[in-house]
């Protein structure tokens, strides 16, 4: 994978982040996800933290998940540098207009958070607030390529200069099984010609459906642009699985692993989604242009470093780079 | 299809809709005859001469803006964002997403293809997909549109259109790496 999708040969000022390298280096890849605390508890993200580090190469940090109010993203971000785990901050459209964003944007490049994940984000329908005006002033593919224009040309959305220009690496989201699923692969393709250069997904519980996905992605060369980081995560109970099937939109759960959940005593549901979590890891990792996973454990958080163990993808290489950016929110 | 009283309490009764969160509309008219007729409104010097004339007589601007709000209201659910992407999305109006994306579906397309917000309507970038794909027009869906202008919001899109404002909406999708900005020049005020 190249750092620069651009293909402009700009060198980035700054220095390349753990996710960064990682994906350049070309070996699997981990990322989780933190969500912030609903309060003003300065150790939430620290304690998460804890969980994730040496195991996870970046942790996402959610912005306003579900469209229910929490602690920023820009703040838990720092919270998570400050704790020694790289942060990935996930930046919506659900909330901010472009002058918004783009302040953010260079809020964050300016105090170190080297990671950006940029989205449309979930509709405020699903949310604690669903009275609050929805602002989708731009939507996440645009989002993304005003943030490559920031960085690679060092301008605003408005053509004003940013001087001097941001840096962070660019994700982005993809949902390959939501219809048309014929047109994702595409979709994806647009946000990497916008500028993303790593993309994480929805939870890949249909690996057919994936490895159709990935043909499309590998046909199209987008996984020489961008890295592809598979979402994961296990399912510990039939509530959740209820859950996650009827209440998040876009995610799908195939009817062969609900009849394999569903076939467990219930003691052993939580058990069974745990090894379901653990062989869709071993299997993505075999499949070609997966950069890696991304665990998103629904506050499940202590079990990440036992399924990575079982799925043979734990601990971390070079874990002592994980603490680099210690202090630096201080 | 989901319950009556499933939409109710998630607050997305068909009757009590509201502007506030737009509702996909499946245009009335197929694809084909719209990528025909399309040519009938290709900017000329007539039109050119009477997009500017519209501009100088309010009144006269104002009626033909209600004309075509009635015309693409009645087949698309049109809003008047005044900078008409139709042409590029098999004529289904990505204003009537209620995100209003104009890069394609969200994720949270249900299995079903049913819109996250509007559960019991399908949603209308998977309509605008299966529109161009019938008309083998699906690299229209791999331009990059730019952010819309704000201030065009109530305009006619067609007389913008004839005076030229439109062309940097969407990429031209020659390969090349593009800048989402555009120099806008608002017709109201003084440049």
């Amino acid at each position: 994978m190249t750092a620069d999708p651009a293909g402009n040969g700009h060198r980035r000022a700054s220095e390349p982040g753990r996710l960064s390298r990682a994906l350049a280096s070309g070996r699997f890849v981990v990322t989780a996800e933190i969500g912030p605390p609903r309060g003003a508890d300065p150790g939430a993200i620290a304690k998460k933290a804890d969980l994730l580090r040496g195991w996870v190469d970046a942790a996402n940090v959610t912005d306003n998940q579900s469209a229910h109010v929490r602690l920023s993203s820009f703040a838990g971000s720092l919270l998570a540098l400050s704790a020694g785990v790289e942060p990935v901050m996930q930046l919506t459209c659900r909330d901010r207009n472009r002058i918004a964003l783009q302040s953010d944007l260079i809020s964050a490049a300016t105090l170190g958070i080297p990671n950006i994940l940029l989205l449309t984000g979930d509709h405020p329908r699903f949310g604690d607030h669903p009275d609050a005006k929805a602002v989708f002033d731009i939507d996440g593919v645009q989002l993304v390529w005003t943030a490559a224009t920031m960085r690679d040309q060092g301008r605003l959305l408005s053509g004003r200069r940013v001087d001097p220009a941001p840096h962070w690496l660019i994700g982005t989201v993809e949902n390959p099984f939501s219809p048309p699923i014929s047109f994702r692969a595409r979709r994806l393709g647009k946000k990497v010609a916008a500028g993303a250069e790593f993309v994480q997904t929805q939870f890949v519980f249909d690996l057919d459906v994936f490895e159709r996905f990935m043909a499309e992605v590998r046909d199209l060369g987008i996984d020489h642009r961008c890295g592809v980081i598979a979402g994961v995560g296990p399912v510990r109970s039939l509530r959740a699985l209820e859950y996650i099937s009827t209440k998040v939109p876009g995610i799908h759960v195939p009817d062969a692993m609900v009849r394999r959940l569903r076939g467990v005593p219930a003691a052993r549901v939580a058990d069974e989604g745990m090894q379901i979590c653990v062989e869709i890891i071993q299997r993505l990792t075999q499949i070609s242009g997966v950069a890696g996973a991304h665990v998103m454990a629904f506050g499940y958080e202590q079990g990440i470093p036992e399924i990575l163990e079982r799925a043979g993808v734990g601990p971390r290489p070079d874990h002592a780079a994980a603490t680099e950016g210690s202090g630096r929110a201080g | 299809m989901p319950t009556r009283k499933y939409l109710d309490r998630i607050g997305a009764v068909p009757e009590r809709r509201h502007a506030g969160w737009p509702t996909p509309v499946t245009p009335s008219v197929p694809a084909r005859t719209l990528y025909r007729l399309h040519h009938l409104l290709e900017p000329n010097p007539v039109y050119r001469r009477l997009a500017a004339w519209l501009e100088r007589n309010p009144t006269a601007n104002r009626l033909f803006t209600a004309a075509e709000e009635r015309v693409k209201g009645t087949i698309f659910g049109c809003r008047m964002c005044g900078q008409c992407a139709l042409p590029a999305t098999g004529y289904a109006c990505p204003m009537t997403c209620p995100k209003q994306l104009r890069n394609g579906p969200c994720g949270g397309v249900s299995p079903t293809g049913m819109c996250e917000v509007h559960p019991d309507v399908r949603c209308v970038w998977l309509v605008a997909f299966e529109r161009a794909e019938a008309e083998g027009r699906t690299e229209d869906l791999s331009l990059l549109q730019r952010p819309i202008d704000h201030r065009q919001w109530g305009r006619s899109s067609w007389v913008n259109y004839w005076q030229g404002r439109d062309e940097g909406m969407w990429t031209s999708g020659d390969g090349r790496r593009q800048l989402p900005i555009v120099q806008r020049n608002d017709p109201s005020e003084p440049s």
